[in-house]
């Protein structure tokens, strides 16, 4: 049973004129099987909070813990995180030139699983994972994500979530810069996961359109570092009415 | 960029030429040309004379052995023959005194031909071995027109040596010359690797660079005619204590000729240094050139110096086009990030950015067991700064 807790995490980052805290107490647990949505405008911190709970070595942890069955993740480096069962779908997927797609692919399936994975039929499970994201096989052979498009990224990330199988799945914003038919396949790939009933997801979104696609059982609104809304899938709809203007009014942030 | 680097870029639009003017003297054959550098000329500053066991300064005494091999298919000739050969110096005059002095103290020099339209399936290879002590040599490969040709020049033990190697390319013809330098870390090796590039020939080049205590080479490239390309790629891995020097000159004298150069190093440990200065000129006569030159290095431990300089002149308006780039910098942490996110541990994690770095150059290479040995070095040399 898989479970993400996070409580009154505080996060900071160093500047040129000092330490500016991003992350003001954040409160929440995601469990094994929960799909959590958290939606809120840019600059609120939703990123910061997704790096943070991978590790990013720019983020300082200033208060608060994280624990994922109840081990302290913050004690953990970023690979020990990931090893643990953390999968983070970035926002901005790095290139890393030289190093092709396969692999980078195997690599990291042979860390997360502790041996490396017999080559015959690990060649016929990327095969088919990427068939299933609609990702020409060329890819495999090519550097990750060097000269992939924002589309290509994004589904990329959703390949390796399809093939490390983690516990607890953060996509920050997987949903942009795609186009609707990429959405649709991208959020096939997350629900195949989902399906199987073992992953927390923590879906952080702007918009409301992936959760048409993805549906979450709990919606919060992040605003100024923290979360400041709570609630069923409903509350998704009143955003998407409604806006962001009533959280950010009055310095929320 | 950390502490210690430095990187400059220069487009200098210049009647005379500041890549010659700032030589402190024209090329000679004689080395009572050049004076006695004192290390703050241009071409000397930033090379540890000291460590240069007297190859600047005439105290350097040959009397040292070299085992030289050359493996050569059929038709290849080797001939060994005086200063007085035609073919001896055409590619270009030492530029230093270092060279001037190899060719004033080499004995004999060694001419190896591969004939016209000859097309080689397998590479020459000219193995030189250290034995100790100081040692001079001088070789010309002539490749004849249309001819194709792979030759690898290796260099392992230990010596103090200055040599210069002429690089003759027909018309036509096409050359990969590959020079590994993987001496002990004792050696001290100069030299001037000249290459003349005939019409529309093909010459490329890949400088890789391990070992050696002081290693300083100049590849330079100039064309006997219109349409040739050349290549320079380099490789080097910089330790401890190391100084290696990567100079390179491509003349652009001729119209509608390439060139392309790409140079990759790492660096670890306390007084690591590397120097690479890039020089493109672009005469009045070169018009439709296109030209292109990198140099990235990457710093993986504190105390590594990098000093890298690109310079490009340009003397003609018409041109195709012309670039540089220059970059030092530490690992990438998001790339390391990226990678440990995905479970990778550290190690392996930075293993694969370096080797990540270097694969585009390697791949260059195109000889199977010396692209492996190259690996394997990497390899070891990256399992010794992760340790
Ligand atoms: N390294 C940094 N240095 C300075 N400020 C930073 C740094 N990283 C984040 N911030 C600031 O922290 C705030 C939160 O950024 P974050 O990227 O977490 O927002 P977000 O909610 O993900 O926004 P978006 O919807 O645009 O992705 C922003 O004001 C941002 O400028
Ligand atoms: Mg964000």
């Amino acid at each position: 049973m898989a479970t993400l807790e996070i409580h009154d995490l505080h996060v900071s980052v160093e500047t040129e004129t000092g330490s500016t805290e991003i992350l003001r107490g954040v409160d929440l647990t995601v469990k094994q099987g929960e799909t959590h949505a958290i939606m809120g405008p840019n600059g609120s911190g939703k990123s910061t909070l997704a790096y943070s709970l991978a590790g990013h070595p720019k983020y300082t942890v200033t208060g608060g813990t994280v624990t994922l069955d109840g081990e302290d993740v913050l004690e953990m480096s970023v690979d020990e995180r990931a090893r643990a069962g953390v999968f983070l779908a970035m926002q901005y997927p790095v290139e890393v030139p030289g190093v092709s797609v396969s692999n980078f692919l195997r690599t990291s399936a042979t860390a997360i699983r502790g041996e490396a994975p017999k080559l015959r039929t690990w060649v016929k499970e990327v095969k088919e994972a990427m068939q299933r994201l609609e990702m020409d096989p060329a890819f495999a052979e090519r550097n990750v994500n060097e000269g992939f498009s924002g589309g290509e990224k994004k589904r990329h990330e959703i390949l390796q979530l399809e093939l490390l199988k983690p516990r607890i799945a953060i996509l920050d914003e997987t949903d942009s810069g795609l186009d609707i038919d990429a959405l649709r396949i991208v959020s096939e790939g997350v629900n195949r996961l989902r399906e199987g009933g073992e992953v927390g997801t923590l879906l952080i979104t702007h918009y409301t359109r992936i959760l048409r696609y993805i549906k979450p059982d709990h919606v919060h609104v992040f605003a100024g570092g923290r979360i400041v809304e709570s609630a069923g899938p409903e509350l998704a709809d009143k955003l998407e009415a409604e806006g962001y203007e009533q959280y950010t009014k009055g310095g929320a942030s | 960029m950390p502490a210690g680097a430095s990187a400059g870029g220069a487009v200098a639009v210049a009647a005379e030429s500041s890549v010659a003017t700032r030589m402190s003297a024209p090329p000679s054959f004689d080395v009572a040309d050049f004076p006695v550098p004192h290390g703050r000329e241009e071409e000397w500053r930033f090379t540890p004379l000291d460590r240069l066991r007297g190859l600047h300064d005439g105290t350097a005494v040959p009397g040292g052995t070299i085992k030289v091999e050359v493996e050569a298919p059929d038709g290849v000739t080797v001939t060994p023959v005086g200063r007085d050969d035609p073919r001896v110096g055409r590619a270009g005059a030492p530029v230093d005194r270092v060279a001037a002095q190899a060719f004033s103290s080499f004995e004999k020099a060694t001419v190896i031909s591969v004939p016209k339209e000859a097309v080689l399936k397998e590479p020459v290879r000219v193995a030189l071995h250290g034995e100790g002590g100081v040692t001079f040599g001088h070789t010309v490969f002539e490749i004849g027109a249309f001819a194709e040709v792979v030759l690898v020049l290796d260099h392992t033990g230990d010596t103090v040596r200055s040599a210069n190697v002429e690089f003759l390319v027909g018309d036509g013809a096409k050359l990969t010359v590959v020079s590994v330098q993987d001496w002990d870390d004792t050696a001290v090796h100069c030299s001037q690797h000249s290459a003349l590039v005939g019409r529309d020939a093909s010459f490329k080049s890949v400088v890789v660079t391990f070992g050696g205590d002081v290693v300083r080479i100049h590849p330079r490239v100039a064309y006997a005619g219109p349409g040739g390309e050349a290549e320079l790629y380099g490789v080097y891995f910089t330790d401890n204590g190391q100084h290696q020097e990567h100079r390179l000159l491509v003349d652009h004298n001729a119209p509608n000729c390439r060139s392309n150069v790409a140079y990759k190093g790492a660096l670890q440990g306390a007084d690591a240094h590397a120097v690479w200065i890039g020089d493109v000129v672009i005469r009045t006569s070169a018009t439709g050139t296109d030209t292109y030159e990198l140099n990235r290095n990457l710093v993986l431990t504190d105390g590594a110096r990098v000093d890298s300089v690109p310079n490009l002149e340009i003397e003609t308006g018409e041109i195709a086009g012309a670039g540089h780039a220059s970059a030092t910098g530490r690992f990438e942490d998001e790339q390391l990030f990226y990678l440990m996110a995905r479970g990778i541990p550290a190690d392996e994690a930075r293993r694969l950015v370096v080797r990540g770095f270097f694969a585009e150059l390697v791949q260059q290479i195109g000889v199977p067991d010396v692209e492996e040995r190259l690996i394997a070095k990497l390899e070891a040399e990256l399992e010794a700064s992760i340790a």
